[in-house]
């Protein structure tokens, strides 16, 4: 039996990976919770304009490298956020205008606005395609790992190695600050409390005071924050393909709805529960068992429950148990 | 006699179909409380929505302090000095009770906590809860925060709409207390109840309506001594 073998096995291909796609899940799922508890609708078109904000930085990643521009060892792309970030919240707030806000103003119901983003989602999705193509672009420079697994397998002696790759911990650490820095907007300031006082009561916040459509503006200046953060951290991991990022939207969405959806707690939580259902249920076991087991019992098979290609079976079936036996999900958020 | 601080006059009017309010007239002294009283459907808050802005008149003015404001959003009337308390859905539930204070004084940019603390003054309970979510207090209490958040603007007037609705018989009192506390301090108080009893006898002036008409008004006093108040109105 060698239990830090198998913990590093784990650790290596399960723990580092989820822990990274859940923290890109969890900016998303983010924005769609808050867009649903401001705006009070499903934002389908959150996965395409995410391509699209991501696309925005891969165009300014490509301009700064052509310059001549580095901050080795860290991605290019990191520069180019905040240009990538422009273009989504000018991109979010013209489609706003231009669409949702008539079916605000004649007070439409939430379905006929869930439709409207599918609309939305179209177009998007067809400009990213012709701006970026179908195929996969990579944009990732600079230093690729923090440590390979050989540096790791030569420092500790032991048989099974362990990579971090420099995508996978800026992830983590992003997440981490953003979600804090979000929690605190939202508890400490005036605008934060205003968000939350219309999504927990139009008509009173109203009454009190609060301007409805400067409300809708800070949700969706934020929402396009966290769109190219999570958009580009997830390019920056897995490569850039416009396809890819329309699939985040279940995931997303399983996650926003699992946690609770109007709860950005609930989000975080929900994201990372999905992103380790995703990938455990996927994840061959054998290594890990062969470790674990005393000699002569270790597994014949793959261990592996699911194909990876299911890994969006898992979601949907969380979604549906959710929907079936708790519709408010873990922190109590609306039901949709 | 100068105009009233507030004053419904003549209004007419529904919510888009036929007329509710017909001629109605609704007018509260500074200081003092005014309460409109009636059975089931008689307009009672409908008359208290007409004078906030909530519906449109056909006929009619409202005036505060002499000021036509009938042409005003319900916004712009809390700008005013209007507060009003509706009767469901009034406090901001997962919002701590702090938080809930904060937000009614969202218009105003200075001197928040002087009135926050006279609200802690009436409602010594809320210094208490104040950290807590709002939606997790009892229903007496949570009237409490929706009254307090209304006075965070410093209202000339407030307007209460069946405060009391589904609190029990102790917390109603208690409630009425404080009303009258907030009169003294020299606010307004125009006041839609259920319990047209208790409620007439801290009314200064008190509205019978019937059908969205005035049918009795007099002092609180008055139309509690009235035998034909009592008979139609008040259980005998």
């Amino acid at each position: 039996m060698e239990p830090l073998n198998a913990l590093v096995s784990v650790t290596n291909f399960m723990l580092i990976p989820a822990l990274a796609y859940g923290s890109q899940l969890a900016l998303g799922a983010l924005g769609i919770t808050l867009i649903y508890s401001i705006l009070r609708f499903a934002h389908f078109a959150h996965g395409d304009t995410m391509a699209l904000g991501t696309a925005g930085v891969i165009g300014g990643t490509f301009y700064l490298q052509a310059q001549g521009v580095s901050i080795a060892p860290l991605p290019t792309a990191l520069l180019a956020i905040p240009f990538g970030m422009v273009v989504m919240i000018g991109y979010l707030l013209a489609a706003d205008r231009l669409v949702y806000s008539y079916y605000r103003r004649v007070k439409a119901k939430p379905l006929i606005f869930v439709m409207a983003s599918l609309g939305v989602m179209f177009v998007t999705n067809g400009i990213t395609r012709l701006l970026m193509g179908v195929g996969e672009t990579r944009f990732e420079d600079g230093e690729r790992f923090l440590f390979t697994v050989r540096e790791f397998r030569d420092f500790t002696g032991l048989a099974e190695g362990m990579a971090l790759r420099s995508a996978q911990a800026l992830t983590i650490i992003t997440a981490l600050v953003v979600m804090v820095i979000l929690f605190w907007f939202l508890n400490r300031t005036r605008a934060g409390k205003s968000m939350r006082a219309y999504s927990d009561n139009e008509d009173l916040a109203l009454l009190s005071g609060i301007n409805p459509e400067r409300v809708v503006l800070i949700t969706w200046v934020i929402t396009g924050m966290l769109l190219v953060l999570a958009g580009t951290l997830y390019g920056l991991d897995k490569g850039f393909r416009p396809f890819n990022y329309f699939q985040l939207l279940l995931p997303m969405f399983a996650a926003a709805i699992l946690g609770g959806l109007g709860s950005p707690l609930g989000a975080i939580v929900g994201a990372y529960v999905v992103a380790f259902a995703e990938l455990g249920v996927t994840y061959a076991w054998r290594r890990v068992f062969t470790y674990l087991m005393p000699e002569g019992l270790e597994p014949t098979s793959m261990m592996q429950i699911l194909p990876v290609d299911y890994k969006f079976a898992v979601t949907f079936a969380i979604l549906v148990i959710v929907l079936l036996f708790r519709p408010t999900g873990i922190f109590k958020g609306k039901v949709i | 006699m100068a105009d009233p601080v507030l004053i419904g006059e003549g209004m007419t009017g529904g919510y888009g179909g036929a007329d509710i309010l017909h001629n109605c007239t609704i007018a509260v002294e500074k200081g003092q409380i005014a309460v409109i009283v009636g059975p089931n459907g008689a307009g009672k808050s409908t008359a208290m929505k007409a004078v906030f802005g909530m519906l449109k008149l056909r006929e009619g003015s409202v005036r505060l302090a002499g000021r036509d404001i009938s042409h005003l959003s319900p916004q712009a009337r809390v700008a005013e000095g209007m507060g009003f308390v509706p009767q469901t859905s009034n406090i901001f539930p997962s919002m701590t009770v702090e938080e809930n204070l904060e937000m009614g004084a969202f218009i105003r940019r200075h001197n928040i906590r002087a009135t926050m603390e006279q609200v802690y003054e009436l409602f010594p309970i809320l210094r208490e809860k104040r950290n807590q979510a709002a939606g997790e207090l009892s229903g007496g209490q949570r009237q409490q925060v929706a009254v307090g958040r209304a006075l965070m603007t410093e209202p000339t007037v407030l307007m209460l709409d069946e405060p009391t609705a589904g609190v029990s018989p102790i917390v109603m009192d208690e409630l009425f207390d404080r009303i009258i506390e907030i009169a003294r301090t020299g606010i307004s108080i125009l006041l839609v109840e259920q319990n047209a009893r208790q409620a007439l006898a801290i009314a200064d002036k008190g509205y019978v309506l019937v059908q969205g008409e005035n049918r009795y008004t007099d002092t609180g006093a008055a139309l509690l001594a009235d035998p034909q108040v009592r008979k139609s109105f008040l259980g005998g």
